[in-house]
């Protein structure tokens, strides 16, 4: 890279997109409101987890992204993670033809398919060290965002062994953390349909549904096909120490809280605006009453949350 | 690079339908092996396989002599080094595959892109298939582990219905190999973190699921507790016998109704199915259980061998009642085969 300019923050905030299956007009007006009042560098738009979902933004899609374009805002746009039918693929297929698009590659598939242009990886292809993370960088990857079991030791080994150095390196900061992702439909069980029926009830839940224990512990969310902490990811006092690891692209996952308000935060932390226990406090009000976990980053179980103090 | 290998058999029908069987330890091996099994599959003792439990696996040594045993008797030998390589660290990995393939197997079992790579450029004879870990669902994803790194073979997540298989067998220039008997993740394989999020460890970096070493059972009354880190992952009245509390297969509360939400405590069994299967195009079955003792390899392989070849001569299928022994919780399931199970 030429005539970057060092002064300047060289770190991006990203805005993940929505795993959940909002109401269409809800979608749209969301990202509308990020466009014109968020302070996010990347917007990734488009639907990660079902592909029956994806018929209901099609018809939004394409004003949301001028509208995120025309905000100054990077747009990427995410694609399928579990592709299972030659249907599936091939919708993928048509949209990644438009050469002025970006995209983000969440199957090695749509990875290869992109291979030679500039893309990113998304969270759901196992980046999980340098010897991927090159051979996925000289494709064409100029992002990889990493999976969120890793811890920051991994992360620093993996600032250290990048041999493509301008590929940036993002990890999930905010928001309940994908796990697993299945051909069977959790959302349609718990209601007793079939996913081939299943009405789109986990459009009921736009923050995805807790699901707890027999001892009525909170324990994990589903959404549809998805799987999810039930705790909320917090990175705010580690973002330091992500930035000393060469981590430049910082994702929040949107939720149903206020996301412009969620960014803001980020964003001071990001500048060293603002002191971590004012931003975990001012997270606290904005969130409500949820559990936070940073517990994949300190090494330890992802349920865990680790006081910055105890590192 | 070696180039030892199973000796053909004689009566061997190419793009017949392999038996490819689970061998924990040497002694699990040789009965694979007397069993009937086409292949067996193992991995050395530590991090770089997906079965990293204490107590199995195989030093170099262990496998020389495996190889030997098997290649006596006609069964090919393939090593797993399919877990995800920690960053700045993949000499263990390298080693492993440098290992197996001076020792000539067959085939390694890889997930990992940056293993791949480094496979197909240090080892270009050596036979590469694509582990289940690596989660190649599509044909597109499948064609390119092929390009890419030449991968013969791919072990299909179990996410994929006979229909969806018999498609993709018609798109691919590569052998499938499907699971057909075993323990069951109702998760895209290689994409599930669960296991970290409760306990640390996970099948991608550690090699192992829902670790024993976070399982404990309480009492608690009459009841038995099951518990995997800090969390309750089943209740057992008294009498019956409590589960290994795998973290998929509990019983779980949504919307205030508790249920076997992902999966029940049962084992996947194709049998049923060969026919379908073999119509699909699929070119191998593979038994899951390389933590599951000797007897559990016999008899699991010799029940397959006898379908498997009733299969062959058009004959139905028969009756295999010792398998609902080694069935856990004692319940089968044609899993994600039928698309009912979605």
């Amino acid at each position: 890279m030429t005539n970057r300019k060092a002064a300047k923050s060289t770190t991006s905030l990203a805005l993940g997109p929505t795993l959940f299956h909002w109401d269409a007009e809800r979608w749209r007006d969301f990202y509308f409101r990020i466009a014109d009042e968020a302070d996010i560098e990347t917007v990734y738009l488009g639907e990660v987890v079902c592909a029956k979902r994806r018929p209901f933004i099609l018809p939004h899609i394409a004003a949301v992204h001028e509208r995120l374009k025309k905000a100054g805002k990077d747009v990427v746009l995410s694609t399928l993670a579990l592709i299972m039918t030659a249907e599936e693929m091939d919708e993928i297929k048509q949209t990644t033809v438009d050469a002025d698009l970006t995209f983000e590659a969440n199957d090695i598939s749509t990875a290869s398919l992109l291979a030679g242009r500039r893309h990113v990886i998304g969270p759901f292809v196992n980046a999980y060290n340098g010897g991927t993370i090159n051979y996925l960088a000289k494709r064409g990857a100029y992002r990889i965002s990493l999976p969120a079991e890793l811890s920051l030791d991994t992360l620093e080994a993996l600032g250290q062994t990048k041999a493509v150095k301008d590929v940036s390196l993002e990890v999930q900061v905010f928001g309940r953390l994908p796990l697993a992702i299945s051909a069977r439909c959790y959302h349609a069980r718990a209601h007793d349909l079939h996913k081939d029926g299943c009405q789109f009830v986990c459009g009921n839940d736009p923050d995805g549904l807790t699901i707890e224990t027999l001892d009525d512990e909170p324990f994990l969310a589903i959404n549809g096909t998805q799987t999810l902490s039930d705790t909320y990811c917090s990175l705010l006092a580690e973002l330091p120490a992500l930035k000393a690891a060469g981590i430049d692209s910082f994702r929040l996952w949107p939720h149903s809280c206020d996301m412009v308000q969620v960014a803001a935060l980020f964003r001071s932390a990001l500048d060293d605006a603002m002191a971590v226990e004012e931003a975990e406090a001012r997270l606290d009000e904005i969130i409500g009453d949820v559990p936070l976990a940073n517990g994949y980053l300190h090494g330890q179980e992802g349920r865990l949350w680790v006081e910055a103090a105890a590192e | 690079m070696a180039t030892t290998g199973a000796k053909a058999k004689p009566e061997t029908i190419l793009g017949d339908l392999e038996l490819i069987c689970p061998a924990g330890t040497p002694a699990a091996l040789r009965a694979a092996v007397d069993a009937g099994a086409e292949a067996v599959y193992l991995g050395f003792r530590d991090e770089t396989n997906a079965r990293n439990f204490p107590g199995l696996n195989f030093s170099p040594e262990e496998l020389a002599d495996g190889l030997e045993y098997a290649h006596a008797r006609y069964c090919m030998v393939f090593v797993a080094i399919n877990t995800f390589p920690r960053a700045g660290a993949p000499e263990a990995w390298h080693r492993a595959i440098d290992c197996a393939a001076d020792l000539g197997v067959d085939a390694v079992i890889l997930a990992d892109i940056g293993i791949l790579d480094y496979a197909a450029r240090q080892h270009p004879d050596l036979r590469l298939h694509l582990s289940v870990q690596a989660s190649a669902s599509n044909a597109e994803a499948i064609r390119f582990y092929h390009e890419a790194f030449g991968v013969r073979r791919v072990v299909l997540p179990r996410v994929l219905t006979v229909e969806d298989i018999a498609e993709l067998n018609s798109q691919i220039p590569v052998e499938t190999e499907v699971f057909a008997f075993g323990g069951m993740c109702p998760m895209a394989e290689g994409r599930c973190l669960l296991s970290s999020y409760v306990t640390g460890k996970s099948p991608n970096i550690t090699g192992v699921c829902s670790p024993a070493s976070h399982v404990r059972y309480e009492e608690r009354g009459s009841e038995m507790v099951s518990r995997l880190g800090d969390f309750t992952i089943n209740i057992f009245q008294q009498s019956d016998a409590a589960g290994y509390p795998t973290l998929c297969k509990g019983r779980f509360v949504a919307d205030g109704r508790a249920s076997y939400l992902f999966e029940a405590p049962t084992s996947l069994n194709v049998l049923p199915l060969l026919p379908e299967l073999m119509a699909a195009g699929v070119s191998a079955l593979k038994i899951e259980g390389r933590q599951r003792g000797r007897a559990y390899t016999a008899q699991v392989v010799a029940a397959f061998r006898a379908a498997i070849d009733a299969c062959r001569r058009g004959e139905p299928i028969p009756e295999m009642p010792q398998l609902a022994d080694v069935t856990e919780g004692q319940r089968e399931t044609s899993g994600a085969y039928r698309r009912a199970w979605r």
